[in-house]
């Protein structure tokens, strides 16, 4: 797969816009409407309506009803017939209205989506993108904010993906529209709007399976993606206030992981604190751990510490901010590991 | 609502036409054709019975007495549909035109008998009601491309409760796809009676909930199973959009060759109706009626059907052996490092001898 690196892209600084994430993430979609004709976007209230969060805002005024389809309110039905669409040579950008409401199109993914390949020996094969913004701290109602990654990352055959910034939203989700294979792309719904970053014109990819460091340090490691993203940076720049410095590092591909930029990190720091909102059991912070202990544990100088999510469902937002990670938490988190 | 939904048949028990209307377009032929595919899958089924007993098969599903319905749809397929079955559906798949030893690998469980070449058959859908929103999608496909082509489903009555069967029906029903539903209802899912397992008296009726045509037939009348499928990939090829066909029928034996009927129907039963509603015995008394019969081809072509079966056969035990790295190099086009790293290592260990 052709990849470009999202550095090179940097340099052409001249086609750029300012973009929001979502703007972004539409940008991508119409980018690719106009790219490759087997593109379909089918969801919930996408057409008319531009997607609850106006991620597809304009495209189907721009593409059509038959390339940007407004379906009944179904999960099941829109993860299956996007299925049969794939196999049949379309490419298919589901959107699930929110990650929470994937658990009935959960059949589909687990014993079709990432099967096919499997079960015909490549002879077919379902290359889609599940899009599904994620994610607590905008007040959301019940069930909307579920972080529910692992569920994916635990299932053989589906790419797992949640960027954290514009440039890194278009890119990941043309490379994900580009891949062979299913990818689930998360998107967090608290930096939908929370900052305007340059973003590219045009096609670019940003290779999936590789994370990013987003700051330099030398004593401490901390690991997030999406929506704890900023929260890492929070916390790091307040550690350096302690005289403690951090490298931070997005991983924006939860399946693969980039075990590399892990490792390259940590066998510097000797000290990590992984940050996710998703709750602490079975999460994807563990495989981290794990990757660390195979390549890295005699760098290690302190056990990893984890600020996740509690095991208990995401509550209602009355108490949410309770729930997720917070930059105070991290920071003694970091202070702790940097302490042992 | 029963009588609404009237079963539709064109041949009886008996072996005569009870409608005549279609008269005019049986050939001979035709009811060749409709005889020696239903002999064959049924040799097929009875030979992989007999197999799985003597340990060279897996667990196998038994479709004996659904001769009719697999035969008769699968016939009104054009080359180029779309199949989504269920795994009790190879009967359909092999007079569609899947390869016969890769059936029975597949009942070896080889993964390379989900592989038909030229023919677009999906791998059978394991859990149920999954494949109905595959046959929309599929369908939509062919409709945006403008083709002709057509998709069908095959689902038992177990389907239809849960909620893929509502969810592809709905799609199909909106988007107006060109899909045809095949419902086979053989009166049992493993060993919940239709009874039990909906309180509508037909499956045919539950099309007016999506607002599409429903039909309800015979299904162990060939002709009845064949005319109507036509008709029905008819309406979908014109844009007509999807039908509910739900073909009435019997499976004689047990759910799979794990399975103990006796312990939920009166076995006894089934096999003293069987003279009355055996879909083949009925053919062959039409054609013994209308002067179809011809004892010296039939004899011919039996022979014929068991060569190629035993030829199958061998084909399928003389396979080669299933190669350790399929088990990883499936899983996506490139290989992500964890499944790479894990395919290593354990290829090593097993070079290791020990």
């Amino acid at each position: 797969m052709k990849v470009v690196e999202r550095e090179t892209v940097e340099t052409n600084k001249q086609t750029t816009r300012s973009l929001t994430l979502v703007q972004a993430v539409t940008d991508a979609l119409g980018t690719m409407l106009a790219e490759d004709d087997r593109v379909i976007l089918l969801g919930e209230d996408i057409g008319k309506n531009g997607g609850v969060f106006r991620a597809t805002e304009g495209l189907q005024a721009q593409y059509g009803e038959d390339r940007v389809v407004d379906t009944p309110l179904s999960e099941a039905g829109i993860i299956g017939s996007s299925v049969g669409l794939a196999v049949n040579g379309m490419i298919p950008i589901p959107e699930i209205q929110f990650l929470g409401f994937i658990y009935p199109a959960f059949e589909q993914i687990a014993t079709h989506v990432t099967r096919v390949r499997m079960r015909t020996m490549s002879n077919y094969t379902v290359p889609m993108v599940i899009r599904a913004p994620y994610g607590a701290g905008v007040r959301a109602p019940e069930i909307h904010s579920d972080s529910a990654e692992a569920f994916f990352t635990h299932m053989p055959g589906i790419k797992v993906v949640c960027p954290s910034t514009p440039t890194d939203a278009k890119g990941l989700l043309i490379a994900a529209i580009k891949d062979p294979d299913p990818v689930l792309f998360m998107e967090p719904m608290r930096l939908y709007r929370a900052f305007r970053e340059d973003v590219p014109e045009g096609v670019y990819e940003v290779e999936i399976g590789k994370g990013k460091k987003v700051a330099e340090g030398d004593d401490v490691t901390v690991i997030a993606w999406g929506a704890m993203v900023p929260v890492a940076r929070d916390a790091a720049e307040k550690a350096k206030a302690k005289g403690i410095t951090c490298d931070v590092i997005d991983m924006r591909t939860l399946f693969p992981l980039d075990k590399d930029i892990i490792a390259e990190s940590v066998q510097k720091t000797g000290r990590v604190v992984v940050v996710h909102e998703a709750h602490e059991t079975s999460g994807v912070g563990n495989d981290i751990i794990s990757l660390i202990n195979k390549t890295s544990f005699l760098y290690m100088k302190a056990p990893v510490e984890k600020v996740t999510g509690f095991d208990v469902p995401v509550p209602f937002f009355a108490l949410e901010d309770h729930f997720l990670p917070t930059p105070k938490r991290v920071e003694e988190a970091i202070e702790k590991v940097y302490r042992f | 609502m029963e009588d609404l939904y009237p079963i539709k048949q064109y041949v009886d028990k008996e072996g005569k036409f009870s409608d005549e209307s279609i008269k005019d377009e049986i050939t001979p032929e035709l009811v060749k054709e409709f005889y020696y595919h239903m002999l064959r899958i049924r040799t097929f089924d009875r030979k992989a019975k007999s197999l799985q007993r003597q340990g060279r098969l897996g667990t196998y599903a038994l479709f004996e007495g659904q001769e009719a319905a697999q035969v008769g749809s699968a016939l009104s397929l054009e080359k180029d549909d779309w199949v989504f079955p269920t795994y009790r559906d190879h009967g359909a798949l092999l007079t569609f035109g899947a390869n016969m030893p890769r059936v029975f690998l597949y009942w070896n469980g080889r993964v390379e008998g989900n592989i038909h070449p030229d023919r677009n058959i999906f791998p059978p859908a394991v859990p149920i009601a999954t494949q109905l929103p595959h046959a929309a999608g599929a369908a939509w496909a062919e409709k945006r491309k403008g083709t002709k082509n057509a998709s069908i489903a095959y689902f038992g009555d177990g389907a239809t409760s849960e909620g893929d069967f509502h969810e592809g029906m709905n799609f199909a029903s909106v988007f107006k796809l060109p899909v045809v539903f095949f419902n086979q209802n053989n009166g049992f899912a493993i060993s919940v009676p239709i009874e039990k397992q909906m309180n509508s008296k037909t499956v045919a009726q539950k099309s007016v909930a999506y607002g599409i045509p429903g039909v309800r037939i015979d299904g162990n009348d060939i002709f009845a199973v064949y005319f109507e499928t036509k008709k029905a990939f008819d309406r979908a090829r014109n844009g007509e959009g999807p039908t509910l066909i739900e073909a009435v029928t019997q499976r004689f034996g047990a759910h799979t060759t794990a399975d103990d009927p006796t312990k939920y129907r009166d076995q006894e039963k089934v096999d003293a109706e069987r003279e009355k509603v055996d879909p083949l015995l009925r053919l062959e008394r039409f054609m013994k009626e209308y002067g179809y019969w011809n004892a010296e081809w039939v004899e011919e072509t039996t022979k014929q059907i068991e060569a190629e079966i035993e030829d199958a056969i061998v084909e399928m035990e003389r396979f080669p052996a299933p190669n350790v790295e399929d088990l990883f190099d499936h899983v996506f086009e490139e290989m992500p490092w964890p499944i790479k790293e894990q395919k290593e290592d354990y290829l090593e260990s097993i070079r290791g001898g020990n």
